[in-house]
């Protein structure tokens, strides 16, 4: 079984986005650590975390793509998930700093010695050995999603409704790791790692190390992604997204099928999160901001939604755009990303990738969703004549 | 003629009023007793104060206060009193009462200051009280009877005891007779005085009653101390109920606040079924409407600068609507039927209204000043109302009431419910629904906008203020019931008072965050909100 989800699982574009992810695994190290600075072709540590970071949300992009793209549910919380995976990991690098904080207290972390906390908490505990943070990483964020989505799918909750309650997790979330009793740092945050693993954060072969890792972990995901979307659960997924209805009268368990990508979507966010953590050095609650859970969306949306190289895509070029901007035009990065969303929603719905494959002829996206939102507030809305489709751009060049 | 009149006229008043001040001169030898027998007579010179005050002599306050402040000298020679001007290196000596200089009179280098001790200070402060009690300053009473109550000197009964004869102003003489009750209570009074006194200070029904009693109760006549007792629990039960009420209206302020961020978004929401996330810089834009409007009064008729919060009304509300209109012909109305879809594309436009307001006007707060009328509070039996807030729980109820005259007593709104319930059908009917939504979503825009205006008043005005209301708003739509008005206004007032009682309990930001989850628990059992729409409507 497992064999025959693999083979469906790598179709031919999967298996060369995996193996472009496999080289830049191995090549992005080897221009860093091998050749020698100076060489045109060397790589600078900066860049490599710049790309870390960048696969890592590309990950969290993935993850949302799977439950928007293609089983239709907007989620503007992802953040959190990714957030959550995050804070676990950081968890454990605070524990491993041990007696090397500023106050020096061998099991306390600094931020608790200075608000005179004596002991350590009760969730904090285990966090001192990586496989306990490793299964953290994964359990936390599917468990809350696992939760959310009991009660949100199972009571029918679609839309906009559910669009605007995860924004309402993600900022309740928020506020309460703002809160200094909280335990998690208060608005600082958890920062100031000093080792991973047992190798020093701050080396370039670390750094590099991590990079690889998030590469591999970026084809992991492709791979499980491209598994379910090409299984008969992925045709239920776009059925769902489609037309929730008509798959549910059909006899699909339409809520366990949500409820399943919801929190395996949850999971591949939160390792992303606990990826990119070392790599930038620093979780603070900012990561739960609602703001960042929309960006991701948009991310998605550029480089199109349900496609697996889409979002993946979308995210490395929007931040990159987002890197170029702040630094050489900081004041006009908002002015750039907010026209990128109204634009890309109204001329681009099916992003960069639809784009290409409308220019190519013969070919098109297959689970691709349309240019209306396929939901029933769409086809009723849509049937009572509001010109939508003169002024859309559908399925362009068909 | 008449000016010569008026200058002969003058010259007499000087005479007359320099003959006066003459006779006057240190008060016949009072002032000069202050000195008593020498340097350190400070006994000689608190009976002296006593004595001036019982004299009634209207200069005495000053005198007094020169004294404290060492500003009186002695010339050893003549035991007259001066008051020192001038500067430390060149003193000039005048006359205290009637201010003439008279520095020639004396020589400056033999002058003695008199001098005052503790002793003495206590009584210049007590004396001081006492006259300010009879003072025609309503504050200066009210703050010496309160100082009066806090002493509880039984030397000052008599005093106050006059004081309260000649008394008219209310909240004065509730001070004097609390602290007459307070000082009968600690004296050898009557059974019946102290009775009355408990009585008058258990009417006061405040923590300082309380205060008062708990005490009076350790060193009252056993007879009295049940009836003590009994009083201070009903005060305590009372104060309760009072808490409660405070607690209700700080819950009803806040609900207002929803109330008026989230109404406009009740109808493009709940009435268009569009996703505006630009809705909170739509009430951005309304306080920064506020900002201009209140600076260009200030600048071009600074006489009416207090009303400029008036007149920022009308100007927000037709600004944001404009801009609301243009949002929907330009953006929103490509979107129809998608609603995720509008949900980022509004966003988008957020982000660019909000840096555009960033780089007009910075990205610091920027002032808008409170009128006067607004500002301050008044008490309410034992419950404290800020004006501001009062104005705005008023402002949001009128604009509700006025919205729902709109929308079930005009043309206009009732195309909007035509087509809100069938657009074919109304459109078939000859409604021009492309018109109609612009209309509406203008509507719901420029309503953002007033609350903008009343939101600048309580807020920081920033480029951001409009992200702290979003996705409380949405709350507050989401949990009344989309496309119903009234849910709205239940929704925000149940909200803002479950908010306000659980901030004791739980602390404001968790308070928040129980509320948050609340309502994400309460959307799974009702999809729909609490005022649910029923029906064929219901089904959009």
């Amino acid at each position: 079984m497992i064999t025959s989800f693999l083979l469906r699982a790598l179709d031919r574009k999967a298996v060369w986005l995996i193996a472009v992810l496999l080289g830049i695994a191995i090549l992005v190290p080897v221009l860093n650590l091998v050749v020698p600075a100076g060489n045109p072709l060397h790589l600078d540590v900066v860049w490599v975390s710049l790309f870390g970071k960048y696969l890592s949300w590309a990950m969290l992009a993935l993850a949302l793509d799977l439950v928007w793209g293609y089983c239709g549910i907007l989620s503007l919380g992802h953040g959190a998930f990714f957030a959550l995976g995050g804070y676990a990991m950081g968890m454990y690098l605070m524990r491993e700093i041990g007696a090397r904080g500023v106050y020096a207290n061998p099991t306390l972390p600094d931020f608790m010695v200075f608000l005179n906390w004596k002991s350590l908490p009760w969730y904090w505990e285990g966090f001192n050995m990586f496989w306990f943070a490793a299964i953290m990483v994964v359990l936390v964020p599917g468990l809350l999603a696992f939760l959310f989505g009991w009660f949100a799918f199972r009571s029918r909750v679609t839309g906009v409704y559910l669009s605007i309650i995860t924004q309402a997790m993600t900022y309740a979330l928020l506020l309460a790791f703002f809160q200094n009793d909280f335990g998690f740092g208060g608005n600082n945050g958890l920062t100031d790692f000093k080792d991973v693993l047992g190798f020093d954060i701050l080396k370039d072969a670390t750094r590099s190390g991590m990079f690889s890792a998030t590469a591999l972990f970026l084809a992991l995901a492709v791979l499980v992604c491209s598994g379910i979307v090409n299984s008969k659960l992925g045709k239920v997924m776009v059925a769902i997204r489609d037309a929730e209805g008509r798959t549910r009268f059909l006899g699909y368990r339409v809520d366990n099928v949500k409820i399943f990508v919801f929190v395996v979507s949850a999971v591949i966010a939160g390792v992303a999160g606990a990826l990119y953590v070392p790599q930038v050095g620093i979780i603070n609650p900012n990561e739960f901001s609602p703001a960042n859970s929309i960006e991701v969306v948009i991310w998605t949306a550029v480089g199109g939604r349900g496609t697996i190289i889409g979002p993946i895509l979308g995210a490395i070029l929007v931040n990159a755009g987002k890197s170029y901007f702040t630094a050489v035009l900081p004041d006009y990065w908002l002015y750039a990303l907010g026209a990128l969303f109204m634009l890309v929603t109204i001329f681009l719905p099916q992003g960069i990738i639809g784009l290409m494959s409308g220019l190519m002829p013969g070919k098109r996206v297959p689970n691709s969703p349309g240019g209306v939102e396929p939901s029933r507030d769409a086809s009723s809305e849509a049937e009572e004549g509001i010109e939508v489709d003169g002024l859309s751009p559908q399925t362009p060049a068909e | 003629m008449r000016k010569l009149v008026a200058f002969l006229v003058l010259v007499a008043c000087i005479a007359i009023s320099g003959v006066t001040q003459a006779d006057e001169s240190r008060l016949g030898g009072m002032i000069n007793a202050l000195q008593g027998s020498g340097e350190f007579d400070f006994a000689g010179r608190a009976a002296a104060v006593r004595a001036l005050v019982a004299s009634g002599d209207p200069h005495t306050a000053k005198i007094l206060n020169e004294l404290e402040n060492g500003q009186l000298y002695a010339d050893p020679d003549s035991n007259d009193i001066y008051l020192q001007g001038g500067t430390d290196d060149n003193p000039t000596y005048a006359d205290p009462v009637t201010g003439a200089d008279e520095t020639d009179q004396v020589d400056p280098d033999s002058m003695v200051k008199v001098k005052i001790n503790n002793d003495v200070r206590s009584v210049i402060d007590d004396a001081m009280n006492q006259l300010t009690l009879m003072s025609p300053d309503h504050d200066a009473r009210l703050k010496a009877a309160q100082a009066m109550l806090t002493q509880a000197d039984p030397r000052n009964l008599a005093l106050i005891d006059k004081a309260i004869a000649a008394e008219r102003s209310a909240d004065v003489l509730r001070a004097l007779k609390a602290a007459q009750a307070v000082i009968l209570l600690n004296t050898n009074a009557t059974y019946a005085q102290k009775d009355a006194a408990i009585a008058t200070i258990a009417a006061q029904g405040d923590q300082d009653a309380i205060g008062i009693l708990t005490e009076a109760m350790a060193n009252a006549p056993a007879e009295l101390k049940p009836d003590i007792r009994q009083h201070i629990d009903a005060i305590n039960r009372s104060l309760q109920l009072w808490g409660i009420g405070q607690n209700v209206w700080y819950g009803i302020s806040l609900g207002s606040v929803l109330l008026l961020a989230a109404i406009g978004l009740a109808i493009t929401f709940g009435v268009m079924g569009v996703i505006n996330m630009a809705h909170g810089e739509m009430v951005m834009l309304g306080a920064y409407s506020t900002y201009v409007v209140q600076n260009l009064i200030g600048s071009y008729a600074p006489g009416l600068s207090d009303y400029s919060l008036i007149a920022a009304v009308p100007v927000a509300f037709l600004f944001t609507g404009l801009v609301g209109v243009a949002i929907e012909r330009g953006l929103i109305r490509w979107l129809y039927g998608r609603p995720l879809e509008t949900l980022l594309a509004t966003w988008g436009l957020s982000l660019i209204l909000q840096q555009l307001v960033r780089t007009l006007f910075g990205a610091s707060n920027v002032l808008v000043s409170p009128p006067s009328w607004m500002s301050g509070s008044f008490e309410l039996g034992q419950m404290q109302i800020t004006w501001n807030r009062l104005v705005i729980v008023i402002f949001a109820l009128v604009i509700f009431a006025i919205l729902q005259l709109v929308l079930n007593r005009t043309p206009l709104g009732l195309q909007m419910r035509a087509v809100t319930q069938n657009r074919r059908m109304a459109s078939a009917m000859g409604i021009r629904t492309p018109f109609v939504d612009a209309m509406t979503f203008g509507l719901g825009s420029g309503i953002a906008g007033m609350a903008g205006v009343a939101l600048s008043q309580i807020d920081n005005v920033s480029p951001n203020l409009g992200q702290n209301y979003i996705i409380d708003s949405f709350m507050v739509v989401v949990f009344g019931g989309v496309g119903n008005l009234w849910g709205t206004l239940v929704g925000a007032l149940t909200l803002g008072i479950a908010n306000k009682f659980l901030e004791p309990y739980a602390g404001a930001v968790l308070g928040k965050i129980l509320i948050l989850v609340f309502i994400i628990l309460f959307i799974q059992r009702r999809p729909r909100g609490l005022f649910a729409l029923k029906g064929r409507a219901a089904e959009q």
